[in-house]
């Protein structure tokens, strides 16, 4: 909402507020100041000069060398290179060292070897649109009524000395979408005196309700109509003052007719619309519901297709308007339009708002209305309407007016609680000071009850009063104090805090956090290879999503992190060990929210990993866990991951999740040209499988005998087995077994391989003898060749 | 004898005065002091001595045998801490060279902002929560006084997943399942992901994350609110901060405010940062509707309570001085390594 600071003053006392101190105070009363603008900002030194003599420039074809008066006190010799230059009219005049709009300066020169002392400027060139002239320019300099004296500023011609201060209006706030609800606030803001006149105008003898008839049938979606009619109407342009002030709101000059209902839409904030008398058929206005697939041609020319749940304004045929949106084709103000209606009406703001909608139409209109106006503000604005009539002599108001009351709200009544207002807000402010905002504001006080004004819809209970109370004593004058009352003792969650450590293992092992986008394009289900089955491919899906490629909620984290793999490998990051903490959307039978569990998804790539690398980084972590048993067996049918190289992981009989290398097929659909390798566990499962009782053992008293295995085996046997049996075949002496060498290849028969391992021996009670290591070991041995055909070496 | 005596002190003493290295050293010992030196010899011949003579040139004899190895200890000592710093000398490392690192990984700076502003609201002894992100409209809408076809619907430009069910736009669902789970006393901060159908560009994307603030207790006022989020302002930009409450509104707040603190860049001044205006808009807040409080069954007339909401990326921005919102999504390690 734009407000131009000299329009204020109409409703107010704004006397010797400057422009930045406006701006900051009614910030802080809740009026949020986007900005001050002054039109003419970028003007300087442009002034209205008479052209006293126009020559035809000696060395030129088309230049004008004139002798000009600009008021400065000596004829100013200028090269004027314009058509329409002749001795005699007036002009704009840009002094040598002025600037004109986008920052061009001028100077004195010479054009052509004949100096020139400024220059007689275009309308173009000082930024002054059509509307605001308030007729079309002819081609060349822009030439000035003769009855302005040479030397006046141009600002002053144009009213471009204008400042324009830019409102961030809330949407619980439609009063302040106008002049006058902004005057009410900046008045009260400064204590300062307000008052809107109201409107006078004398009406001639002619009563509108001979000539048309308000019939309103739905009382639910029209809360008011109004109607106004002006005869012998005169369609021109309206008067200088009037074009500055739509000008500086952003608002095109039309004709006077346009131009008073758009004046009265920024002063009061009520919608107007016009219409042709001749074109209302019948002579009527019914107000009633479009019949479905009702088709109308709005102002902007485009057919509209109805529904029966629209509102239309029409007259005994047809429909002439979209209520609260848009006025009709058929019925809008012409040049030779003699007889004029004023509407002015208020529509439910649901209906106005899902109408809107429907048609795909925004409107100033409508925008405003989905807010909700007051009923009560639509005969003020209409009979402001035929003052401007009056004043801008373009017609002549006729008596009486055409008003249909709907079903209205009952005014609401707020208990006044001083004493709960000031507890409510931590202050210590005097009844008396509420009460004065309260008058300023409009709300009526009777004994201890408040009865809000009508154009405050959105004061509905005692903390809203609270509010109004709290804006105008000041936020800032709220004292700050800290939280009393019964302690919290506060803090993180089991799993809040498991998650932070599970982040901290993983940095510790080079591992950096990533975030992703939890939405995904489906096609990522084939590139990771999923079945045409794969229960992943039931996703949760986004009605309107922003594009295809995130369309979907994830069911899986490894399109994200081989997204961010590839990335990184693109950008030339030789390697990369990488993880997130982040959830995934599983749709759940008959729910209407699906499982949203968290996966710890790890992922690599570089010259140094393998397999082993990441599966070290998952024990080490399973291990600070004290995740204790955990075990890793083959998985050689996820597509997603190599047949050779992936492995579930469990711990006590609970899966954890899956870790390998990518199938390289499914890397490569990533741009991933070597290597990499992931890991997807669940964050529930981590949890539960953790063992929370730690209980210390004592330190080993006695020494431990250490004893070295070497064997060969089949090729195919996972070390895991030969683990299982010495373990199984050494009982309790076994401290601790550690795998030092894996060989195949030169001395090694064909399809064996040579496994060796340390065996660490003690007993907790005494020193163990060579003997009692030696019958163990033995034992070891002889179950190695008899369940793994292992031969000793 | 007494002279002989005396004669090999000197010996010793010039001998060892000439010892270059430990042999030498080893020499003078055997050459005097040992089982067949010219000391032992000496004592040897001690019978010959009268018994007179025999108390006063032993006790001689052992004086000078123990000084002398006294001395040989010394010089052993100056001996052996030569050869260390001959040793050390040759073990001379440049300490310029680059250490050898086990290379860490670290969190995402998004984490890392999220766990400050965490542990500055557990001080205040508030609990953290967590709640869904694919949400009902009830919660994310409804509930909070933002009912179907209300203005404030448009602001948020909203994901569906059908008619009942949204990607939540913002973490205020979170104070209507904390106040449907817990009676007051309620502080609680509600971290987490939002969604707004927006492109993404260097400062929009249509994932962010917000942190949602909730107090609910008898008693709770607006002077308190505006304790708690200055303290919380100071301790995350400092105390320098100037912190400036600004009436807005919010359909779930009621009075509701925007706050905002001084701008970094100029302090105030006014600069193309802050857009002249000296102030940096932060975070939105107000005491909880009434209407709100009575969809969670909580009495408006006992409880009043306080909520808010920060956007994480904006803090984050600010913090590390980050002017592309899409860096934080991109995970480039260049980028991740720098917190």
């Amino acid at each position: 909402m734009k407000l131009p600071m000299s329009w204020l003053s109409d409703y107010m006392d704004a006397e010797g507020i400057t422009p930045k101190e406006y701006a900051d105070r009614l910030t802080m009363t809740g009026s949020k100041v986007e900005g001050v603008e002054n039109l003419g900002s970028e003007i300087d030194k442009v002034v209205a000069g008479r052209v006293l003599t126009c020559e035809d420039h000696p060395d030129s074809d088309h230049l004008h060398v004139c002798t000009v008066d600009a008021g400065t006190g000596e004829e100013l010799q200028i090269v004027c290179g314009a058509p329409n230059v002749k001795a005699g009219i007036t002009v704009p005049v840009a002094l040598h060292g002025s600037t004109l709009p986008g920052g061009v300066k001028i100077k004195k020169g010479k054009l052509r070897g004949v100096v020139s002392n400024g220059m007689i400027c275009s309308h173009d060139e000082l930024g002054i649109s059509e509307g605001l002239l308030g007729y079309e320019p002819e081609y060349g300099i822009l030439i000035l009524p003769d009855d302005i004296k040479p030397g006046t500023d141009i600002k002053d011609v144009f009213g471009l000395n204008e400042n324009i201060v830019e409102f961030e209006i809330t949407s619980n706030r439609p009063d302040c979408f106008s002049i006058i609800g902004l005057a009410r606030e900046s008045a009260l803001t400064f204590g300062r005196e307000f008052s809107v006149p109201k409107p006078e105008f004398t009406e001639a003898q002619d009563n509108i309700a001979d000539h048309l008839s308000v019939e309103v049938l739905d009382k639910d979606k029209c809360l008011r109509y109004c109607a106004r009619m002006v005869k012998n109407v005169k369609i021109g342009p309206s008067p200088a003052w009037m074009r500055e002030r739509l000008h500086a709101c952003g608002v095109r000059s039309i004709n006077n007719i346009v131009d008073i209902t758009n004046y009265v839409l920024l002063e009061y904030g009520q919608p107007m619309h016009a219409f042709d008398l001749r074109d209302l058929e019948d002579n009527k206005i019914i107000v009633r519901r479009a019949a479905d697939g009702e088709v109308i041609k709005t102002l902007d020319e485009q057919d509209r297709k109805l529904t029966n749940d629209d509102l239309v304004i029409a007259d005994g045929k047809r429909a002439v308007a979209i209520a609260g949106v848009m006025g009709g084709f058929n019925s809008e103000v012409k040049d030779d339009t003699t007889t004029v209606i004023f509407e002015s009406a208020t529509f439910d703001a649901a209906s106005v708002r899902l109408t809107a909608q429907r048609v795909g139409l925004r409107t100033e209109a409508s925008s405003r209305y989905e807010k909700g106006l007051d009923y009560n503000n639509t005969v003020p604005a209409v009979e402001r309407a035929c003052q401007l009539v009056e004043q801008l002599c373009c017609g002549e108001v006729c008596s009486g007016m055409l008003d249909v009351v709907g079903n209205v709200k009952e005014r609401i009544t707020i208990p006044f609680r001083p004493d709960k207002i000031n507890k409510f807000l931590g202050t210590d402010i005097d009844e008396s000071e509420m009460l004065r905002y309260f008058k300023a504001l409009g709300i009526e006080v009777d004994n201890m009850t408040l009865i809000p004004p009508t154009f405050r819809p959105d004061l509905e209970g005692e903390a809203d009063i609270a509010e109004e109370v709290a804006r105008f004593h000041g936020y800032d004058k709220i004292p700050t104090t800290l939280l009393s009352g019964e302690a919290t003792c506060g803090g993180k969650t089991p799993e809040q805090k498991l998650a932070d450590k599970i982040g901290e293992l993983l940095c510790a092992q080079g591992m950096n956090e990533i975030y992703t986008m939890t939405f995904i394009s489906p096609s990522n289900f084939d590139k990771i290879g999923l079945s045409a089955d794969s229960p992943l491919r039931n996703t949760v899906k986004i009605k309107n999503p922003l594009g295809e490629d995130t369309s979907v909620m994830r069911t899986s984290t490894i399109p994200s992190m081989l997204d961010i793999l590839s990335r990184n490998y693109n950008y030339r990051n030789a390697s990369a060990r990488l993880f997130e903490q982040g959830k995934i959307f599983l749709p759940k039978e008959g729910e209407k929210l699906p499982d949203e569990p968290v996966v710890v998804t790890l992922g690599m790539y570089g010259a140094d990993e393998d397999f082993f690398t990441l599966k070290g980084v998952v024990e080490e972590l399973l291990e600070q866990l004290h995740i204790n048993n955990a075990s890793f067996t083959a998985v050689k049918d996820n597509p997603t991951y190599h047949p050779g190289r992936a492995a579930k992981v469990t711990a006590n009989g609970t899966e954890l999740g899956i870790i390998g290398q990518i199938h390289p097929s499914v890397s490569k659909k990533y741009g991933i040209d070597v290597p990499c390798y992931a890991a997807e566990l669940s964050f529930d499962a981590l949890k539960a499988a953790i063992d929370y009782d730690i209980k210390y053992s004592p330190l080993p008293k006695f020494p431990a005998v250490t004893r070295d295995i070497a064997m060969l085996v089949d090729r195919e046997t996972p070390v895991a087995e030969i683990e299982a049996v010495i373990r199984k075949s050494a009982g309790k002496l076994l401290e601790d077994i550690k795998l030092f060498d894996v060989y195949e290849g030169e001395q090694i028969p064909e399809g064996k391989k040579s496994v060796a391992y340390s065996a660490v021996f003690r007993a907790a009670d005494r020193s163990l003898t060579g003997d009692e290591v030696q019958e163990v070991f033995d034992k070891v041995l002889k179950n190695l060749a008899s369940e793994l055909d292992a031969q000793l070496r | 004898m007494k002279q002989k005596l005396e004669e090999i002190r000197a010996a010793v003493q010039g001998a060892l005065a000439e010892a270059k290295d430990m042999d030498a050293l080893e020499q003078i010992r055997i050459k005097y002091l040992g089982k067949k030196g010219e000391l032992t010899a000496v004592l040897k011949g001690m019978g010959k001595l009268s018994k007179e003579e025999r108390p006063v040139i032993g006790a001689l004899a052992n004086e000078i045998r123990s000084k002398l190895e006294n001395a040989i200890d010394t010089k052993k000592a100056q001996l052996e801490s030569a050869l260390e710093e001959l040793r050390l000398a040759a073990e001379v490392v440049d300490v310029t060279m680059p250490g050898k690192k086990k290379e860490l990984g670290g969190l995402h700076p998004l984490t890392q902002v999220m766990n400050t502003i965490k542990d500055t609201f557990i001080g205040m002894g508030f609990e953290i929560a967590e709640g869904p992100e694919v949400e009902l409209d009830y919660y994310n809408f409804e509930a909070l006084n933002i009912p179907k076809n209300h203005p404030a619907r448009d602001t948020q430009d909203t994901f569906y997943i059908d008619d009942d069910v949204v990607l939540r736009t913002q973490t205020s669902p979170m104070q209507i399942r904390v106040m449907e789970q817990t009676k007051p006393p309620i502080r609680v901060i509600a971290p987490g992901r939002v969604y707004r159908s927006d492109s993404v560009d260097a400062t929009h994307s249509p994932v962010f994350h917000q942190i949602e603030g909730l107090v609910v207790d008898k008693g709770v006022t607006m002077a308190d609110l505006k304790g708690t989020l200055e303290t919380f302002i100071h301790e995350l930009y400092g105390n320098d901060t100037k912190v400036r409450f600004r009436p807005h509104h919010f359909p779930f707040t009621e009075p509701s405010a925007e706050v905002d603190v001084s701008c970094f860049v100029c302090g105030g001044e006014g600069c193309s940062v802050c857009k002249g205006e000296g102030w940096i808009e932060s975070l939105g807040c107000g005491m909880v509707h009434p209407k709100v409080l009575e969809n969670c069954g909580i009495d408006p007339e006992v409880y009043s309570g306080f909520a808010f909401g920060l956007g994480l990326e904006r803090i984050a921005m600010r913090k590390y001085d980050i002017n592309d919102l899409r860096l934080f999504t991109e995970n480039d390690l260049r980028f991740l390594k720098q917190f």
